[in-house]
């Protein structure tokens, strides 16, 4: 493949590259470019943080798990592209000078992640770096740091969409679509190929599993994947909305939503990976399809010219399995307009940036102190997200309260069987499942209930 | 005057840029051939078929070496020879190396070495701590057993007693820079080795025994590491013997790093612990019998094992006198990967060990736990439970300040009521205190050597043994050096850590880095000093001791002054000798390992914490909210680099004790491999409100600037953050919490049950 881009302002055309090499391992072993460090290869310490620009925005991305693909027609801007000379970006001034690095190692993509969000105005620092592991520092320091810079602009602007971006590489491609129309032709030209949107779980099947994933079609350049629409009656998101942008969608609307998504991933994780991804994946974990579900949300499907519309929980069939025949694609999602009282409870080990033990998601409706609709839905607890039909059915139509909930909780038994695996046992995730059935009732009452919003 | 100055870490400019330079990052000749074991896929077993030939058919594939290609040495141990490179015939633990690819790119390597078909005859393995005490599968043949009076006796008599048993889990280190060496082969046999390690001298030995030359024929050079933590104390030996072997056969350079995973399975990680106990105490809930058992897991290979056991039982006391006491350590051999070295050596364990048991005694005598652990705090004068006697022992006084600092009594009130006004959400707090001993306990590596050159034009360029793992180190003994010559920091030059300039060095472990190469720098720089001052003295007509260096400038007692660049160019036009080595040993430590007797430490570091937590009843997820910190690190050499060790330490240990669970299947496969799977503390797990104070008290021992060393201490004020949550956990019901670690929310809930059933 041809790609064509921009590294730290200056072009670069590569021809007949491998679009699956990681923008890691060509800026480190080709460009000589090592101030970019690996320290996972997979997406979950930020060692390896660049800054990706394009009409979308600047955003810090994983170089690790970036394939050269993604990056065509982009900006890019590396540490060493951040500052000229001695003039140093404000976050790598507050850094020296609060002792924000200790080994070293973390701190370009710490710098990489701060002059991002410095740049777009950003000062939740604690989210902007919650993609960034360092194991020295304990992190005071760095958040002094980024404080510290928050309140300085650079002498010198860093720019990292310059004016002079150059074409992206042979539009003209199969595996670069970038319409909808094209996608699915080209699906069913080749309907095995690796569909590649933000290659946050996708980039692991290079870097870990090392399959080679060729041939593959590249999403991002797909305009139309992207839209979202919200209507007086519906929302409806595009496969390749990426979850950044679902969740500063979704906020006002369910704002639940929006935290879980917060915690789901990192920023780069986020910045990247598409809501498309997340369910087309059929991870049993998810973390967005129990939320869908929740909602009662509809999954939009395409192959070749044709479309069909079916209920998101019947798409996962079984473990691994999902209604999908080769060369179908997912197109987009969508819920209907409801009140908001979906309720999203991720349980982790971490909080941040931590695949879940169990989502539980909840939407349960009341009038006049009865139920009169409950959607539960969880991810982590069988094979595929799954409903939990017997705990709805034991809600529905009972007066909301105390009583009805302690009623219902033995259904969880008949909805889920879980596993136990390293993130949870079995039987901590069917207790702590019916637990979050009482959270919820508990926060509806007006009850604190997380130890996120409690203070010393 | 530099020392004691906050001044930033030596090489921030270069990390913040992107330029400082770890091994992986070294430019290296187009033909740098690059390496990746194949690993066991089996616990315990015999290899009866090991089938290669798709690896070496693998595209990039230069070579492909077994143990029988080895040329000398097949062993990485830093202890007991017990540790192959490569798997002789049988394999001892998940992940094991069995054989070393050599291939043109790092990527080529990993996917090379999958293609290997190896069988392996299963045996069966003994992977926990049930398994091998019940099979007796032990190092050193049995237990190891200190006392001091009649344990037994004094519990049986007391008004109280108790007994316990839980669980601590290990740590893996999480070093952000992977494990990585390169080989450079030199003329004439020799060898250049870049390793990420705490240990050059060691990785030297190796390569050496490997290369089956002298260990003059192997030159290691450390500039930095992205973090150590123990963790590149003994574990990059197998990476440096791969590499010099792979450079030796080809003749070309070799590198070698771990993918992350690769990394997680290999190497050692922190011992995890069972410890039971048997306590018998007063009405005040001081105790006056004590039997502590604790159970090492060891994994397959010595290494670093004992020692490691050891300094748990050294610190089964923490602060608290024990008068009649017994300890017996097991340490289990397993087969698992080997634990290794990790921030604190043991101590660690042991303190949390005599913690759980304090925290037990004030629950279930229904006492305060800070006028629990008062009582029982050390006098200067008592002895340790192995002889040595407690001097300056600070933490009386610390536990006062910090207790009025943190506002410790209003806000244990203001959490009562919170509690009690909060059905699903609760909160604790918890106070530690940390005494944790100086020096190698091994009493020869307490020696350090260095050599410093002063150029003609009055520059520095400093060297000793001690690696920079990012703890400051080597900024430290720069402002040492910079001190003894009265110029500024910039006059002097660090450089890489170099085996060829300073020999026979210690590991850069037990905190000892800026103690040890502080003082030998500081005896380099003073025999360079002194031959100034004699020289300008006879030029000046006055004595050596009227020489003064200061503010850039040699002075004499008549007015006489000289820049140092210029008296350091008139030194040499007058051949005066402007290099020389230093050296440094600890003096007055002594030590009886088998019988548990003698003065191991050259003194103790003190540290106090106020930990309050939040947790959730209904899930156990749970939030740090506030600590308050005050540390002992005598006179600081530099009070930012040492708050920095102290801010990072606590949220490492914070971090053991909580969200950092490490699981092994029932085939003894480590399923917690990367960071996806294993959770460090993140950024929002620190402390919402983290207040840390240095104790500005000078050592009463002669150390380098009446400093103390900061390493490790505080990773033990994170126990704080798991006695706090244990308060918490307790606020939901009368019984005991039992609670083991880390207390992962799982974890927190079961001990939720337990208190509430209990």
């Amino acid at each position: 493949m041809d790609i064509a881009f921009l590294l730290n302002g200056e072009s670069v055309t590569l021809a007949n590259v491998d679009p699956t090499r990681t923008t890691l391992d060509w800026l480190r072993d080709t460009q000589g470019l090592t101030g970019t460090k690996e320290g996972c290869n997979e997406g979950d310490c930020g060692a390896c943080t660049v800054i990706v620009a394009d009409d979308q925005g600047t955003k810090a991305v994983n170089a690790c798990i970036l394939f050269l693909g993604q990056i065509n027609g982009k900006s890019l801007t590396t540490v060493e592209g951040l500052s000229k000379g001695d003039d140093l970006h404000p976050v790598q001034q507050s850094m020296i000078g609060l002792h924000g690095s200790q080994c070293g190692f973390c701190t370009p993509g710490f710098i990489m992640s701060l002059a991002a969000a410095h740049h777009n105005g950003d000062d939740n620092h604690d989210d902007v770096l919650a993609g960034n592991l360092c194991r020295c520092t304990g992190y005071a320091p760095i958040i002094r740091a980024a404080k510290d810079a928050a309140q300085r602009t650079p002498d010198q602007p860093f720019d990292p969409l310059p004016k002079n971006m150059p074409e992206a590489a042979s539009a003209k491609d199969a595996a670069r679509p970038e319409t909808v129309d094209q996608l699915a032709q080209a699906l069913m030209m080749s309907p095995h190929a690796t569909l590649v949107a933000g290659a946050t779980d996708v980039g692991l099947w290079a870097t870990k599993a090392l399959r080679d994933l060729n041939p593959v079609i590249f999403l991002s350049g797909v305009k139309d994947l992207r839209d979202v629409q919200i209507t007086d009656d519906a929302m409806r998101i595009g496969a390749g909305v990426t979850l950044e942008t679902l969740r500063r969608v979704i906020a006002p609307y369910h704002p639940h939503f929006a935290e879980m998504l917060r915690r789901f991933a990192s920023v780069q994780v986020r910045n990247v990976a598409t809501i498309g991804g997340n369910i087309a994946n059929g991870s049993p974990i998810g973390d967005t399809p129990p939320a869908l579900i929740a909602l009662d949300a509809t999954l939009h499907l395409r192959r070749d010219t044709q479309t069909r519309a079916i209920a998101l929980k019947d798409f996962f069939i079984d473990y691994g399995k999902q209604d999908r025949p080769p060369g179908e694609f997912v197109e987009a999602v969508s819920f209907k307009r409801q009140p908001d009282r979906l309720r999203i409870y991720k349980l982790s080990k971490r909080f941040d940036q931590d695949i879940s033990a169990a989502l539980g998601a909840f939407n349960i409706a009341t009038e006049a102190g009865v139920v009169t609709n409950a959607r539960i839905a969880f991810g982590g607890m069988a094979g595929t997200p799954k409903r939990a039909a017997h705990v709805e059915d034991a809600l529905t139509g009972q007066p909301w309260n105390l009583d009805t909930i302690h009623a219902a909780l033995p259904a969880f038994a008949k909805d889920f069987q879980p596993m136990s695996d390293m993130r949870a046992s079995a039987e901590y995730r069917l207790k702590a499942a019916q637990n979050l059935l009482l959270r919820y009732w508990h926060e509806d009452q007006g009850l604190a209930t997380s130890v996120l919003e409690v203070q010393s | 005057m530099s020392v004691g100055k906050p001044l930033p870490h030596d090489a921030a400019r270069l990390h913040v840029t992107g330029q400082a330079r770890y091994v992986d990052d070294i430019p290296t000749s187009a033909n740098c051939l690059h390496l990746a074991f194949g690993l066991s896929d089996t616990a315990r077993g015999v290899i009866t078929r090991a089938d290669l030939s798709k690896v070496r058919k693998s595209p990039g594939v230069v070579d492909v070496l077994t143990a029988i290609d080895l040329p000398h040495a097949n062993d990485v141990s830093p202890s007991i020879h017990d540790e192959p490179l490569l798997a002789n015939g049988e394999v001892f633990y998940h992940g094991q190396p069995i054989f070393l690819v050599v291939a043109t790119s790092h990527l080529a390597a990993r996917k090379a070495a999958r293609q290997a078909q190896i069988t392996i005859d299963p045996r069966p393995a003994i992977l926990t701590i049930d398994d091998a005490m019940e099979a007796g599968s032990r190092f050193e043949g049995g237990p190891v057993v200190w006392s001091r009076g009649e344990a037994s006796a004094a519990i049986d008599g007391a008004p109280h007693t108790l007994t316990g048993a839980f669980e601590m889990g290990g740590q893996e280190h999480f070093y952000l820079e992977g494990q990585a060496a390169l080989a450079v082969p030199q003329e004439a046999g020799d060898m250049l080795v870049h390793s990420s390690t705490q240990h050059p001298t060691e990785i030297q030995h190796k390569v050496a025994e490997a290369l089956g030359v002298p260990m003059h024929g192997v030159r290691v050079e450390t500039r930095r590491m992205g973090g150590g933590f123990g963790g590149k104390e003994s574990q990059g030996n197998a990476l440096a013997v791969a590499c010099a072997v792979a450079a030796q056969r080809t003749g070309r350079p070799c590198k070698m790093r771990y993918d992350r995973d690769d990394d997680m399975v290999i190497t050692g990680k922190r011992h995890d612990f069972r410890i039971t106990y048997r306590a018998g105490v007063d009405d005040q809930g001081r105790i006056l019998g004590l039997e502590v058992t604790q159970i090492a897991r060891c994994g397959w290979s010595q290494d670093l094992s004992l020692p490691v056991a050891d300094r748990a039982m050294l610190h089964a006391d923490n602060a608290y006198h024990l008068p009649a006491v017994r300890i017996e350590s097991h340490r289990l051999k397993t087969h698992t990967a080997s634990a290794t070295a990790f921030r604190g050596f043991g101590g660690p364990q042991g303190v949390l060990g005599i913690e759980r048991i304090l925290d037990h005694i004030s629950a279930t005598r229904r006492l305060d736990p800070v006028d629990v652990r008062r009582v029982n705090f050390y006098r200067d004068g008592q002895t340790t439970h192995y002889g040595q006697t407690i001097e300056g022992f600070h933490v009386p006084a610390m536990t006062d300040t910090l207790l009025a600092q943190a506002e410790y009594d209003k806000r244990r009130a203001a959490i009562d009521a919170f509690n009690a006004n909060n059905p699903i959400v609760k909160k604790g707090l918890a106070y530690v205190p940390v005494k944790f001993g100086i020096s190698f306990t091994l009493t020869h590596l307490n020696q350090a050597g260095a050599l410093v050159h002063v150029y003609a034009d009055g520059s520095i360029r400093m060297n000793h043994g001690g690696t920079e793992m990012g703890q400051g180190l080597f900024q430290k003994v720069a402002q040492v050096a910079a001190r003894c010559f009265g110029v500024p920091l910039e006059a002097v030059k660090i450089t890489a850590t170099d085996t060829a300039k300073v020999p026979n060095t210690s590991a850069t472990a037990a905190s000892s880095g800026s103690d040890l190469n502080g003082m030998a720098v500081q005896a380099a720089c003073l025999t360079i000093r002194n031959r100034m001052a004699e020289h300008f003295a006879s030029q000046w007509d006055t004595t050596a001791d009227k020489i003064t260096f200061d503010n850039g400038a040699l002075s004499g007692p008549g007015g006489q002054s000289l820049p140092f660049g210029k008296a350091a160019a008139a030194a040499y036009e007058a051949r005066v000798s402007l290099s020389a080595t230093g050296f440094y040993k600890t003096p007055g430590i002594n030590w009886d390992r088998t019988k548990g007797q003698g003065r191991p430490f050259l003194y103790f570091a003190h540290g106090v914490a106020v930990t309050e937590v939040a947790i959730d009843t209904l899930s156990g997820e749970n939030r740090i909210l506030r600590t308050d910190i005050l540390h002992d690190a005598g006179s600081s050499l530099n009070p930012a680099l040492d708050i920095g060790q102290i801010e990072g330490g606590y949220v490492q240990g914070a971090g053991w004790l909580t969200t950092e669970e490490l699981v092994w299947d029932g085939k003894g496969q480590l399923r917690t491999h990367a960071p996806s799977t294993y959770k460090i503390p993140a950024c929002s797990d620190r402390p919402r409100v983290f207040n840390v104070k240095l104790w500005d008290q000078p050592n009463h021992e002669d150390t380098i600037f009446k400093s103390k060393a900061v390493g490790e201490p505080p990773l033990m004020l994170g126990i704080s953050a798991w006695l706090a949550l244990a308060d918490a956990v307790s606020a939901c019901g009368d019984g005991y919490h039992d609670m083991n670690a880390p207390a992962t929310a799982e974890e927190v809930l079961n001990a939720i049950e337990r208190v509430r059933t209990g």
